[in-house]
């Protein structure tokens, strides 16, 4: 059984939590630095009515969505799951 | 076009009173409800989490936001989506780090994930400089913003219109603590998602719902700039500053932060935050749609013709393709979203005082219950004059500045501390300490020093920091003194009760023990 201790339950929930703030990090500034040092890339015309840096704008939106709702599936399904596991064993356990 | 706005208009006084008697009576009922600090400060760990989302979502979308990013729209197109962008993403942020380990630490405010494992009187004082900072600046910009926009729409005078905030905005928090303001924000988030989503449609409906056509005619009527990234964004560090903040920021303001302790447990703040980061990227996305819609129907110069500044975009927006009557209900929902702004606000800054201040450091934990909601209830009347003297003191002046001020000190001073207490064993009393110092004075002064104040304000021709958004050396400087203080100067007891504090932190305060 896998994350079974109150360590390998810890270590999952920062694992978890720390890659998807990265990605946040890394999609949201990738936009920002596209802002500042290539706009006329982010002018390009996609469609009439529609420039590149919007649908990137856009799609930083729909990302911050996805992976939100990456982390409450996610912590639904496993991080609950281990948590009631550790709650049954109980207090008897010494705290660490 | 001539326009109705600032003239009494009879449907935003019918819908502004509606708004206020709702609310007071629900604050009449809350009040009864509200007998002890406990459901003051988080009304009875009863909201649930869509209430909790709603409710965020209301304390988050202040006018800055509505009023604010469609007029910055409205001018500057595609640049208004940077802010839209930089005010969504801490939401991820604050649910991935924050959210759930708060909520199990702490009771009333985040100094008590702080002071869990570090020393109370030192790190509670710390924290409370830094949360007072952030509510002081952000309760000054909102009050001005209120006096200013009041006039503009309904023709009362600034200091009328700052008085009356200032006292309904006390009823609400005086006699229904956390649940009526709970519930003011409720309310408020629901009326401005519904109005701008309305005045989105009513846009589109010109336009065959079809959005490319609305930005199409745009670029015809403006020029191809309109779409890509212009003026606002001139040096790069300086955006990735700004970015910084608010992102970051996000994750310690302390009235948002105020609003995990609302909920039974830590699953429901963290499907709250789900909810949360929905309504308010769905508002963003809206208000980019008012801002287009703005410029196109309006037009630029009508806009700056009423105020310089844009901020009657989305009113004269609303006048324009839903008459007289629809004026007067976004007028209302604006009033409305200040309001609820302001009481959490002061809700949050009541907390700190009281709970933080008097309760942990001046009675040593040792007041009851009853002492601690009449120390509340005393606090909240402080900060409710403190805000309308501070809102008339500052009449005319620019505050726009003082909301990315209040991000900044919120990123600089209470997101390391509280993030590192979270995650990193070996932080010590004094590294939080004089992390929250060290990122509450840099940013102030790395603000004071910016074009910000010298060039914008007192007019002199050059900057000494070059900087108008002080983040990217103030927040890794927090981190930075933080990390090296702990590492100095150890305390073993300090790791050791880290490690207690484990099991709490995944699973809260369980009822065994």
């Amino acid at each position: 059984m896998s994350s079974s201790t109150l360590e390998a339950v810890s270590a999952a929930r920062w694992r978890v939590a720390i890659s998807l703030t990265i990605v946040m990090m890394v999609v949201y500034f990738g936009f920002i630095l596209l802002v500042a040092f290539n706009k006329p890339l982010l002018g390009t015309s996609v469609t009439r009515g529609l420039s590149l840096g919007m649908l990137l704008g856009v799609l930083v939106i729909l990302v911050a969505w996805a992976l939100t709702w990456i982390y409450i599936r996610w912590a639904n399904t496993h991080y609950d799951a281990s948590l009631d596991r550790l709650r049954e064993r109980g207090a008897g356990e010494p705290a660490r | 076009m001539t326009s109705a706005l600032g003239e009494p208009n009879a449907v935003a006084i019918t819908f502004f009173l509606l708004f206020i008697v709702l609310s007071l009576g629900i604050t009449a009922w809350a009040a009864r409800r509200t007998r002890t600090a406990d459901h003051f400060y988080t009304a009875g760990r009863s909201v649930t989490a869509f209430q909790n989302g709603l409710a965020l979502a209301g304390d988050y979308m202040s006018a800055a936001s509505f009023l604010g990013i469609a007029g910055l729209v409205a001018l500057s197109g595609f640049d208004g989506l940077i802010y839209s962008i930089g005010w969504l993403v801490g939401w991820p942020i604050v649910m991935f780090l924050i959210a759930e380990p708060l909520r199990n630490l702490g009771r009333y405010t985040f100094a008590d994930v702080l002071a869990a494992r570090l020393r109370q009187t030192p790190i509670r004082i710390a924290a409370s400089i830094g949360s007072l900072a952030v509510i002081a600046f952000y309760l000054i910009a909102q009050m001005v913003g209120a006096g200013n926009l009041i006039r503009l729409m309904f023709g009362l005078s600034y200091e009328l219109a700052v008085m009356m905030v200032g006292a309904v905005m006390l009823a609400y928090v005086l006699f229904g603590g956390m649940m009526a303001t709970t519930w003011v924000q409720i309310i408020k988030a629901v009326l401005l998602l519904g109005g701008a989503t309305m005045l989105a449609l009513l846009v589109l409906a010109r336009f065959d719902f079809n959005l490319l056509a609305l930005f199409a005619r745009a670029v015809e009527q403006y020029g191809d700039g309109v779409l890509s990234p212009g003026r606002q964004v001139t040096d790069p560090i300086d955006a990735v500053s700004l970015g910084l903040a608010l992102m970051l920021g996000t994750a310690g303001l302390p009235h948002i932060l105020m609003r995990f302790y609302t909920v039974r447990d830590a699953r429901t703040a963290r499907t709250s935050v789900g909810y949360a980061t929905a309504f308010i990227g769905f508002f963003y996305l809206l208000t980019f749609v008012l801002g287009f819609g703005a410029m196109v129907l309006i037009g630029r110069d009508a806009i700056t013709a009423i105020d310089a500044g844009g901020n009657m975009a989305a009113p004269l927006l609303a006048e324009g393709v839903g008459g007289t009557p629809f004026l007067g209900f976004i007028s209302a929902v604006a009033f409305a979203t200040i309001l609820a702004v302001v009481a959490g606000l002061t809700l949050s800054g009541a907390a700190t005082l009281s709970h933080d201040l008097w309760v942990s450091v001046v009675r040593g934990a040792k007041a009851d219950q009853r002492e601690q909601l009449v120390v509340a209830r005393g606090a909240t009347v402080l900060l409710a004059v403190v805000s309308i003297v501070l809102g008339i003191a500052f009449k005319g002046q620019n505050v726009a500045y003082m909301v990315g001020l209040a991000f900044a000190i919120a990123a600089s001073a209470n997101f390391p501390a509280l993030v590192l207490s979270i995650f990193w064993r070996r932080l010590t009393t004094a590294g939080a300490q004089s992390s929250m110092i060290v990122g509450t004075v840099s940013a102030l002064l790395l603000i004071y020093f910016s074009p910000t104040i010298q060039v914008d304000i007192l007019r002199n021709a050059d900057a000494w920091f070059p900087l108008r958004n002080p983040g990217i050396v103030s927040i890794p400087l927090s981190f930075v003194v933080a990390v090296g203080v702990s590492l100095l100067w150890p305390v073993t007891s300090e790791a050791r009760r880290f490690g207690e504090l484990e099991r709490q932190l995944h699973l809260g305060v369980e009822s065994a023990e």
